[in-house]
């Protein structure tokens, strides 16, 4: 039966989603504000919701303390360089486990999602110790590794999910048309999985930018990516809400910019086999 | 040249034999159809011909060659899909070209070929197009460029007009034969429909079980089935098959009569008595399901229109010359 929709239901509905959507919304929405506020006035009870006095001076001083660039820079190449390499290693993975399955494929997919069931701290001194001794405390490349391996069962799973959704049909037409697996893999393949790759290679690109615990943990200031830029705001010296702020705002806006111009790309991705 | 033969082809997955030995003797420029209920092992003795399958035993001969070790794009065969298998981010001429491109022709000598193939099959005005932009027709009929291009040795079609609605059918399975004959190419066509099969073929593969029941001409399994499995199988409605008293008079374990081979008698006396449980009335055919006790249900056909209804009392005399005699392991006797 089709609901009706009447005016009354579509202005509260409207109503409702605006209100949720901003609900949800409103964190993010505090934190840009207060990086605007000075220091005293972001943390002053009743908070001053935009009848405050407007200043940058948090960005500059932002920038000058600690850098911003040189840690943004840091995230670019983590985030990107560990996304390259997952693709590198997750497409070929992916690509014999939809189309060359074999009877213990499905247990390889969960053992390898099970990786991510267990807690990171659970191996964090053994990892420690690991890149202790190989040098690769505080180097881009040993976050480049590890967040790259982190992700990679998630890269897989997804890529694995696409390919499946490809006929096999199709690709047996290509190689009835004499097409080699290289070419069967780059003139039928690649056009068909393109949006799959985009969007798998968006979501990891914003898993590594926002990942947290390896970079904390394993970095300090040559390899810092954004979120210890963002932590280093929190310290024992105390609190510094706008500062804070604005170092956070800094860090989550090019992926937000990246997300909001390809959500459509994105949500197509999460929701991707879901529904047929 | 198009002449393929298969020698004791057998096919398994794991523990499951799905072709039990399989010859076959195909003739080049001919079409032959392979017909079987589903699960019979027509597609996978197809894919086995094409490549796309490995052999588990035997040779598949094309030209005389022996091509099991040989990958499918070098057979020089082209396949038909039933899903189409067009390539969706391509246009028709596209789709249509593949197969040139990948075999390295030149660009003009490719649009002249894919151009004279759009115009054999009426695909010029939409060259350009996607394949989601076409209706279920035209995506076949670009398949079917898509095969025809390449100038194969043979062409492979597995059930390529199930999608299709019953009148589009009809019409491109006219298509199909007529574009057939004209190319001259040999064709082996996998269908589980008897009527797309008795009505296209130059001879008829009857698979049952991953085995080849029987190989002829579709008359051929029309007026001598081979055993009950293709008695029963080939013509509609089915044939008759009558078991116990009758066919031991004749000295067979079962005696079967097609439905048009029986003469349809009001309230005559002799042959199999009955009363009608339902009369269908088609105008050209008169089609009468007999309830005759003992016998079981029995389908008379009449050509042409018959005034009886449900509940009427007929007899059915079948015509001696017509009836089939099968032994007690199903297979015909010939006197």
């Amino acid at each position: 039966m089709a609901r009706k929709s009447t005016t009354r239901r579509v202005v509260v509905s409207t109503i409702g989603a605006w209100f949720f959507g901003f609900l949800i919304f409103f964190p993010i929405l505090w934190m840009v504000l207060a990086s605007f506020k000075t220091e005293l006035e972001a943390f002053a009870i009743p908070p001053s919701f935009l009848f405050f006095h407007w200043t940058t001076e948090n960005y500059a001083t932002v920038q000058e303390r600690s850098d911003y660039f040189h840690h943004a820079l840091n995230s670019i190449i983590i985030a990107g360089g560990s996304t390259l390499i997952a693709l590198l290693i997750a497409i070929p993975a992916a690509w014999s486990m939809a189309f060359s399955p074999t009877r213990r494929t499905k247990d390889i997919l969960l053992w390898m999602l099970s990786t991510k069931m267990m807690p990171p701290v659970g191996v964090l001194v053994p990892i420690y110790l690991i890149f202790k001794t190989f040098g690769l405390l505080d180097s881009r490349i040993g976050l480049v590794f590890i967040l790259c391996l982190g992700n990679l069962p998630i890269v897989i799973w997804m890529l694995f999910t696409y390919f499946k959704e490809i006929p096999r049909d199709i690709l047996e037409a290509a190689r009835m048309d004499g097409a080699t697996i290289g070419r069967e893999l780059v003139y039928v393949l690649t056009p068909m999985a393109i949006p799959g790759l985009a969007s798998t290679m968006l979501l990891n690109l914003i898993l590594a930018w926002n990942e947290a615990f390896w970079t904390l943990n394993l970095s300090t200031s040559e390899a810092a990516p954004l979120t210890t830029f963002i932590a280093s705001y929190s310290s024992p010296e105390g609190l510094f809400w706008a500062k804070l702020s604005a170092a956070s705002t800094l860090a989550i806006a090019p992926i937000l910019v990246l997300g909001w111009f390809s959500q459509k790309q994105l949500v197509r991705g999460l929701t991707f086999g879901a529904v047929k | 040249m198009g002449q393929i033969t298969l020698q004791g082809v057998q096919k398994s997955f794991g523990p499951v034999h799905i072709i039990k030995g399989a010859d076959l003797e195909i003739a080049d420029g001919s079409f032959v159809v392979f017909v079987g209920p589903s699960g019979c092992g027509k597609t996978t003795l197809l894919r086995l011909i094409a490549g796309l399958e490995d052999v588990s035993g035997g040779k598949i001969l094309i030209d005389g060659k022996n091509v099991v070790d040989t990958p499918p794009a070098k057979r020089g065969l082209s396949m038909v899909f039933q899903s189409y298998a067009l390539y969706p981010h391509m246009s028709v001429r596209g789709n249509i070209g593949f197969g040139l491109k990948m075999a390295g022709l030149s660009k003009d000598e490719t649009n002249r070929k894919v151009e004279a193939a759009a115009t054999t099959l009426n695909l010029t005005p939409y060259l350009d197009r996607k394949p989601r932009e076409l209706s279920g027709g035209q995506r076949q009929r670009v398949a079917i460029g898509r095969a025809i291009v390449r100038e194969p040795k043979a062409f492979l079609f597995d059930e390529p007009l199930s999608n299709l609605d019953a009148a589009l059918r009809v019409q491109m399975r006219i298509e199909v034969t007529r574009l057939q004959k004209q190319l001259g190419t040999t064709a082996i066509y996998v269908t589980h429909d008897q009527v797309e099969a008795m009505t296209m073929a130059d001879k008829i593969v009857v698979l049952n079980g991953g085995k080849i029941e029987q190989y002829g001409s579709p008359l051929d399994l029309y007026e001598k089935p081979a055993n009950l499995f293709v008695a029963g199988f080939i013509g509609s409605p089915k044939m008759n098959l009558v078991t116990g008293e009758n066919a031991l008079q004749l000295g067979a374990a079962t005696i079967g009569v097609r439905p048009e081979h029986l003469k349809i008698e009001r309230n005559g006396a002799g042959g199999w008595q009955g009363t009608i449980a339902v009369a269908e009335h088609l105008g050209s055919d008169t089609f009468l399901y007999v309830d005759a006790g003992s016998l079981g249900m029995l389908t008379a056909r009449y050509i042409g229109e018959l005034s009886l209804h449900a509940g009427d009392h007929v007899s059915l005399l079948p015509d001696p010359a017509r009836i089939h005699r099968f032994d007690a392991d199903g297979n015909a006797l010939r006197s």
